[in-house]
């Protein structure tokens, strides 16, 4: 059985809809966010939330809650949580200061000390994991895993124990605080099943949020990178795309144009539940321990 | 673009994606700088001085089209002898009369084309004799004299008379193109780059990547939206920039074209059929209290002059028709008389002045915000308390209608909410989603939208609530027998109404009972293209170039055919005016003989096997005319358009490089200050435009600028702008919890350095004060803003999103507090984009004390009510007495 | 400092660390949600009930009627507040029994409360009994299922946490059953010591003496081998939680080793003992807090295993990456960094 669960815990995982019990499942579907053409127009967070009547965060969540400016350039609900299932990172980067060409300084023209800017933007969710952690430690099988593989929330199942909000190494499952319950991006399920794409992917201007079958996604993501590479953009780089990687590959991954912690992505994330069974193992042997030392306290003097 | 117009910019991305260069260039770094190829963070006022960069650099490293440019623009014509250039009067142009600071054009006429008798019968100023202008003294009358003089020309220009001289060889010293090469012979790189704050490098990358992406082979487009618009010499930013693409023929060819993107959904379509004061729908000219006492010399300016303005006369008697149906026949002039008339100007701000003097009486809002979305957002307010009634139409509870409440001017003390008399009737509106309608978008392209949910509660469609009000209007005065009344009663008012199972309550017209309307009729039911359109009274159509929308009665805007099962240029997707037309003016995308000037570019083309024009596009020229078709001498209308001439709503059928006639600021784009500019002109004596309208009063005073005493009070450029989280004033957004939290609150952006200078602190307070108001606002400080050098010193700027007011979930003070009533002479529009301001940290005084505040920054900086308003500021040797001499 | 006195947009690095970048500081792991104090004492009041339940039936077993009834009400005490807890920690307590539609081996909280609902039962009943002489021969089956259950009841709690993402916790999961076991045996010692008259608690005594030995020993190494993770048991919260178990258990063990013939010194001992446990609880659960808020408990480990993975030619269990650039190799274009705080 260790064995057994030694595989289905962590590394690649061919079929994780099959591996969950479906039978005859669709391709599996995801999410191929190439964050080089977002334009940080936030529409993916307001589609999602309109089409999945997700509330606006409220002061009591993990982001600052509306009302407040984040100072955070123009990222004002800080990060995923509860009420927000799509975020757009906002990152102001400037370059050192220009090398001295030797050339004659200018009395005139853009100040002496201007620097390279950029700003990078990335539209965030649910990675929707091979190994999903938040699904693995929930309780209840409230989380479980869609025909398309992707991991959905039950809501009339769920019943707040909150073990997958600190399960989930990306930080993105939250419990909402006026409701109760877990909630994430479900990768507009109800959509999926009536043949749609989500309503982020459906509302993104740029296509920078592409939805499809994640072998298809895969192989446009290794052409953009090839292409971003080629233009001389050395730091893009795919995130999330690789099936060996901690959490077996995730079914939305990324092209980023930066290291992912800039974006505040966990740059290799495992999934917990690899450990698990040694942890159960070491678990078990300290319980065996407890009656051990339990029965040697009673062991020499009859008092 | 990316900012405001995130939709539009998947083709932007889409292009640099197929490797296209994309450059971005704005004084702020925005989302769109974020993924263009090139920014250039430029000082807000400077394009004209960066683009006449650009023209110089193509017309002195003879970059420009050349067969393009002597056969389709008017760069041959020759001027008259008269004409003075900037560069003879140090900054103006001949004909300026300083006194009534307009000019007089008749100088920048060709030489032999007779534009002084065409414009005796147009509609514009130069109708009032000198003598009336310099006669008419004190504030209302040199005001009406500003602002009616741009409302003399519809969409093709002014029309004159007489064959132009021209020389096609393009050496005569007085013809366009060498006018042009002397005009902006001063805007050398390094001037460029002082007055505009960039690098000289920065300037010559752009210019490298303009040139090389121009010419037979290669096309480039200009996206502009308000950036450009919003200045007192707006229309000539992109008179700068017509310029520019017509000497590196990036006129009427695919890939190529300026375009215009609008504030708005359909503000395209609310010029086409105008909520304008000065035109009609189509572009005719409104007419004029003073002139034109009938139909035949409104027209007779036009009909029967070259070009498709020729038949304005069967435009305006078919849209007499279409209003007033059986009514109007040749017996009553088609009720010609039922048109209002100008007797001024009657634009947003004269309508607000004349509200704060107690002219006004009644007054529509209907999706506009003025209390805090217009500059000079007090003044608006207490032109909104000085009504006796009041509409407003909205979404939302926004400020205009309840200005009364809780307005600055209530809290500190200036006004009484019972000492208000303004009666307000606040009227809930349904929003697109709730009514079927149409959208016109910058390519001028119709597209349907479908009702997708009953409106709720009392909202109702515009459609509905004038439909209605007409109804009852009409209803009340039936069987009145005033001659005054007949207009309303003659009117075709007769929309079928439907109702919908969820509200059967609601009797909505039929929008597209409206749409066949515009479209217009003749005696074969519906027509399908302009060119059906008679001047005998047998068509109706609501809108000239509208004509065809609703071809074979059936609506063509709601086609959806995907571009993937139609041709590149989806010709079936929605409709674009004239005749479904997607680029205008796209004869030019052929030689004169009729051949594409590349393989690459071809678009529209001369097929001579089969007698015809053809091509991707339907063609903007007569179907069978060919390439060698010239006209006779006597030609009228779109006869006298040759086969080798590609503008054909132009009187000369020429692109104009020069504009002889229809500007009210000059022939050509000169670098002017904006009307408040912490920096001297470096170009020209001359500061600011000359031309621009002003609007002297205690509530809009202005700070001085350059060299000026006192200007060093307000020392930094301020520049408002929209944000892609919420909409104009936020009556669209600031209700809206999602928006709201995506940016919950006013805030201002500042560079480091600024924030250094003035002790400002990263999510501390700002107060902003100008000549006009004191606001308060978070402080972003942020990379993203750069201190520029300018003039050899360095200059900060502040940026201010505007859309915020006191209602909604997202509050804040309005950026519009700040800004001043100064316009755009051509169009009367305000300078959003650049003035100039202090800063300083900390939270604003309330109550009396805002005010004093104002006060004391106007006593220090040596403010009155005339300051800023001087019209002629530089040493232009004998400009007013040659001006005279002109008129 | 606060966010208000920084000057400019805060840049996208916390310190200008080498290889160190983040979001604004933010964390990248979600806080727990679970509530303080319900979860921590809800880890105590397992652990207590676990090994008591085992003392119980020992003491039983041996003739030592008072200790026994004393660890007997600990352990079904312990049962019901823990169970209560943690259904008051539930964001939907009515919907506790959706935990027993499934039983999943990768949840902690599924298995544990399949060990926790019988144990409930089988302690509760055992204690019933003893309490009311009822069916002392079912109390005593009872009480010997609730025993064989006692030690994974104190030890899944400590599966529980480091089943987690929050590097505090999940690096610890070879020594956190440890310190778990530990704290219950001292906890279960300590009530017994606090609960039962002088002449049965000799096995209590040493019972909890050992249990605070191994939890302070366990935690000990627990936090040196966390290296800089293991300082979040050190500092803030945690770390005041953390230096009072110890005192706390150091002066239960004294008291134990000294006093345990004198019933007042013996008791205070125990309750030293108890709340060395308590505090225990609390501090670990503090220490994975502070550990999800801070950003480089995540980066920096992940970041290094890149580097090292990247470094080695021969890949552990799979290949790196393509996407991650070498870390020695130097950037062909000058990297573009985060700005420096502007003040």
């Amino acid at each position: 059985m260790t064995f057994d669960l030694d595989t289905r815990l962590a590394g690649p995982l061919a079929d994780p809809a099959g591996e969950a019990g479906h039978t005859d499942a669709p391709p599996r579907m995801g999410f191929f966010t190439d964050t080089s053409v977002c334009i940080g127009c936030k529409a993916c967070e307001v589609a999602c939330k309109e089409w999945n009547a997700v509330p606006a965060a409220s002061t009591g969540e993990q982001s600052t809650g509306p009302g407040d400016l984040s100072g955070m350039s123009y990222d004002n609900t800080v990060g995923l949580g509860g009420s927000t299932w799509r975020h757009v990172a906002f990152v102001e980067q400037t370059g050192p200061p220009p090398v001295d060409l030797g050339m004659p300084s200018v009395p005139q023209g853009a100040d002496e000390g201007d620097r390279e800017m950029r700003w990078l933007m990335a539209s965030d969710v649910c990675k929707h994991c091979t190994h999903a952690a938040c699904l693995d430690v929930c309780p209840t099988g409230s989380l479980f895993r869609t025909e398309f593989g992707t991991v959905v929330v039950q809501e009339d199942i769920c019943n707040g124990c909150g073990y997958c909000v600190p399960a989930c190494p990306y930080g993105v499952i939250d419990i909402r605080p006026e409701d109760g319950r877990a909630w994430k991006c479900t990768l507009c399920y109800d959509r999926l099943g009536a043949g749609q794409e989500p309503a982020c992917a459906k509302a993104c201007p740029t296509d920078s949020i592409q939805y499809g079958p994640l072998d298809e996604l895969r192989a446009t993501a290794a052409t953009r990178l090839a292409d971003l590479h080629d233009r001389g953009m050395e730091k893009a780089q795919l995130y999330g795309h690789d099936a060996n990687d901690g959490v077996g590959g995730d079914g939305a991954f990324f092209l980023l144009l930066d290291r992912p912690e800039v974006y505040g992505l966990p740059p290799d994330p495992i999934v917990t539940t690899r450990d698990l069974p040694e942890m159960w193992k070491h678990a078990a042997l300290t319980a065996a321990g407890v009656v051990v030392a339990v029965a040697a306290a009673f062991i020499g003097g009859r008092r | 673009m990316a900012e405001c117009h995130p939709v539009g910019f998947q083709w932007v991305m889409e292009a640099k994606k197929r490797g296209a260069t994309i450059i971005h260039v704005d004084p702020r770094f925005t989302r769109t700088s974020a993924v263009a190829d090139v920014h250039v963070p430029l000082r807000a006022g400077s394009d004209i001085a960066f683009l006449g960069g650009l023209i110089r650099h193509v017309l002195d490293n003879d970059l420009w089209f050349r067969d393009y440019v002597i056969a389709y623009t008017n760069a041959p014509m020759i001027l008259r002898e008269d004409f003075r250039d900037t560069e003879d009067l140090d900054g103006l142009f001949s004909g300026f009369h300083e006194d009534t600071r307009h000019y007089d054009p008749s100088s920048w006429q060709y030489e032999g084309a007779d534009v002084a008798a065409a414009a005796g019968q147009r509609d514009q100023w130069s109708t009032m004799t000198a003598d009336e202008q310099i006669g008419s003294r004190g504030e209302k009358a040199r005001r009406a004299s500003d602002t009616d003089r741009g409302e003399q020309a519809g969409s093709g220009g002014s029309p004159f008379h007489g064959t132009p001289e021209r020389d096609d060889t393009l050496q005569h010293p007085r013809c366009v193109f060498q006018v042009l090469k002397r005009h902006f012979a001063r805007y050398t790189p390094d001037k460029v780059a002082d007055i505009c704050g960039i690098s000289e490098a920065q300037f010559l990358q752009v210019a490298d990547a303009l040139t090389s992406n121009s010419g037979r082979e290669r096309t480039s487009a200009f996206v502009y939206a308000v950036g450009w618009t919003h200045h007192t010499v707006g229309v000539q930013y992109i008179r700068s920039a017509a310029i520019l693409q017509l000497l590196l023929g990036n006129i009427g060819r695919p890939g190529g074209g300026i375009m215009a993107l609008r504030g708005h959904a359909s503000i395209q379509g609310s010029t086409d059929i105008p909520t304008l004061f000065n035109i009609l729908p189509g572009y005719l000219p409104m007419p004029h209290a003073h002139e034109h006492l009938d139909l035949e010399s409104y027209i007779s300016a036009d009909a029967g002059t070259k070009g498709y303005w020729g038949n304005m006369d069967a435009y305006a008697i078919s849209l007499l028709k279409s209003w007033w149906g059986d009514a109007a026949t040749a017996e009553t002039g088609y009720c010609f008389d039922y048109l209002p008339r100008l007797t001024s100007g009657h634009s947003n701000y004269d309508t607000v002045l004349k509200q704060v003097e107690g002219g006004s009486e009644g007054y529509f809002v209907v999706g506009e915000n003025p209390a805090v979305g217009t500059a000079n957002a007090k003044m608006n307010r207490m032109g909104l308390a000085n009504l006796k009634w009041l509409v407003v139409r909205d979404l939302q509870m926004i400020e205009s209608a309840t200005f009364w409440q809780n307005s600055p001017e209530i809290e500190s003390g200036e006004l009484r909410t019972r000492d208000i008399g303004t009666e307000v009737f606040f009227l809930p509106a349904a929003a697109h989603t709730e009514k079927d309608g149409s959208f016109t978008n910058t390519q001028r392209m119709l597209q349907w939208h479908h009702k997708a949910v009953d409106p709720a509660g009392d909202q109702r469609s515009e459609l509905w609530f004038y439909y209605h009000l007409g109804r009852i209007i009409r209803d009340k005065l039936a069987g009145s027998t005033d001659p005054r009344d007949r207009p309303l009663l003659d009117l075709t008012w007769d929309y079928p109404t439907t109702t919908s199972p969820g509200r059967p309550d609601i009797a909505e017209p039929d929008a597209e009972a409206v749409l066949a309307e515009i479209n217009g009729t003749g005696p074969d039911g519906p027509l399908s293209s302009y060119t059906e359109l008679k001047a005998d009274g047998s068509t109706r159509c609501g809108c000239w170039i509208y004509c065809g929308a609703y071809a074979d009665g059936t609506n063509q805007p709601a086609r959806r055919k995907p571009g993937s099962e139609q041709s590149w240029v989806a010709p079936e997707w929605g409709w674009a005016w004239p005749a479904n037309r997607r680029i205008l003016y796209n004869r030019a995308s052929a030689d004169p003989d009729g051949k594409p000037w590349s393989d690459r570019k071809a678009y529209v083309w001369w097929d001579s096997e089969h007698e015809r024009w053809t091509g991707h596009d339907v063609p903007d020229f007569q179907p069978t005319k060919s390439p060698t078709y010239r006209p006779a001498a006597d030609a009228q209308r779109e006869d006298a358009i040759g086969g080798n001439e590609a503008f054909i709503m132009q009187a000369d059928g020429r692109a104009w490089l020069h504009v002889p006639a229809g500007l009210t600021d000059g022939p050509l784009p000169a670098h002017y200050e904006p009307a408040e500019s912490p920096v001297p002109n470096m170009l020209y004596g001359q500061q600011a435009n000359p031309a621009r309208q002003v609007y002297p009063h205690r509530l809009n005073r202005l700070s001085p600028s350059g060299r000026e005493p006192g200007a060093e009070i307000f020392p930094y450029v301020f520049t408002t702008y929209r944000l892609t989280e919420h909409h104009t004033a936020g009556g669209m957004s600031r209700w809206l919890p999602y928006l709201s939290e995506l940016q919950p609150e006013f805030f201002c952006e500042v560079s480091p350095a600024l924030a250094a200078e003035r002790a400002l602190t990263h999510l501390g307070w700002a107060t902003i004060i100008t000549p006009r108001g004191v606001i308060e606002a978070r402080v972003l400080v942020t990379e993203r803003m750069r201190p520029i050098r300018v003039g050899g010193r360095t200059l900060h700027q502040i940026g201010l999103p505007y859309h915020w007011g006191a209602n909604g979930l997202s509050t804040g003070d309005s950026a519009n507090e700040l800004l001043p009533i100064t316009l755009d002479p051509n169009v009367h529009i305000q300078p959003t984009k650049a003035a100039s301001c202090d800063i300083r940290p900390g939270r604003r005084p309330t109550g009396a004390a805002r005010n004093a505040l104002v006060a004391e920054y106007q006593r220090r900086a040596g403010i009155t009510d005339e300051t800023g308003t001087t019209a002629v500021t530089g040493h232009p040797g004998d400009s007013r007495s040659n001006g005279k001499a002109g008129s | 400092m606060s966010r208000r006195e920084k000057l400019a947009v805060p840049p996208a690095t916390v310190e200008p660390a080498p290889d160190f970048d983040s979001y604004y500081g933010r964390p990248i792991l979600k806080q727990p949600t679970w509530k303080v104090p319900d979860v921590p004492l809800y880890l105590f009041s397992g652990g207590l009930a676990g090994a008591s339940a085992v003392l119980a039936e020992l003491a039983a077993a041996t003739g030592r009627p008072a200790l026994s009834r004393v660890a007997r009400f600990g352990a079904a005490g312990g049962a019901l507040a823990g169970t209560g807890l943690l259904i008051h920690d539930l964001g939907r307590p009515t919907r506790f029994l959706h935990m027993l539609r499934v039983i999943k081996p990768t949840s902690p909280l599924s298995i544990g409360t399949w060990i926790l609902s019988p144990f409930s039962a089988l302690s509760l009943a055992a204690a019933a009994s003893t309490l009311t002489g009822i069916a002392p021969v079912l109390g005593r089956v009872a009480g010997v299922g609730a025993a064989a259950l006692g030690g994974p009841m104190t030890t899944y709690t400590a599966v529980l946490l480091t089943n987690t993402a929050i590097p505090a916790w999940h690096d610890a999961h070879r020594e956190m059953p440890i310190v778990f076991a530990g704290s219950a045996l001292a906890a279960a010692g300590g009530l017994a010591m606090v609960g039962s008259p002088t002449g049965e608690n000799t096995p209590a005594v040493r019972l909890g003496i050992l249990g605070a030995a191994v939890e302070l020993t366990a935690a000990a190494v627990l936090r040196r081998r966390l290296g800089f993770i293991g300082e979040h048991y050190h500092t803030g919260r945690a770390g005041a939680w953390m230096r009072g178990a110890r005192a706390l258990s150091a002066a239960g063990i004294l008291g134990g080793l000294l006093g345990h013939r004198v019933r007042g010194m013996s008791a205070a001992a125990g309750a030293a003992l108890l709340a060395g446990s308590v505090a225990t609880r609390f501090g670990v659960f503090e220490a994975g807090r502070a550990s999800a808020a801070d950003p480089r408990d995540v980066i920096v480990p992940q970041r290094a295993r890149l580097a090292a993975r990247a470094d080695n030619s021969t890949p552990l269990a799979s290949t790196p990456p393509s996407s991650t650039p070498p870390a020695s190799t130097p950037p062909a274009s000058p990297p573009l960094a985060a700005a420096p705080p502007a003040s």
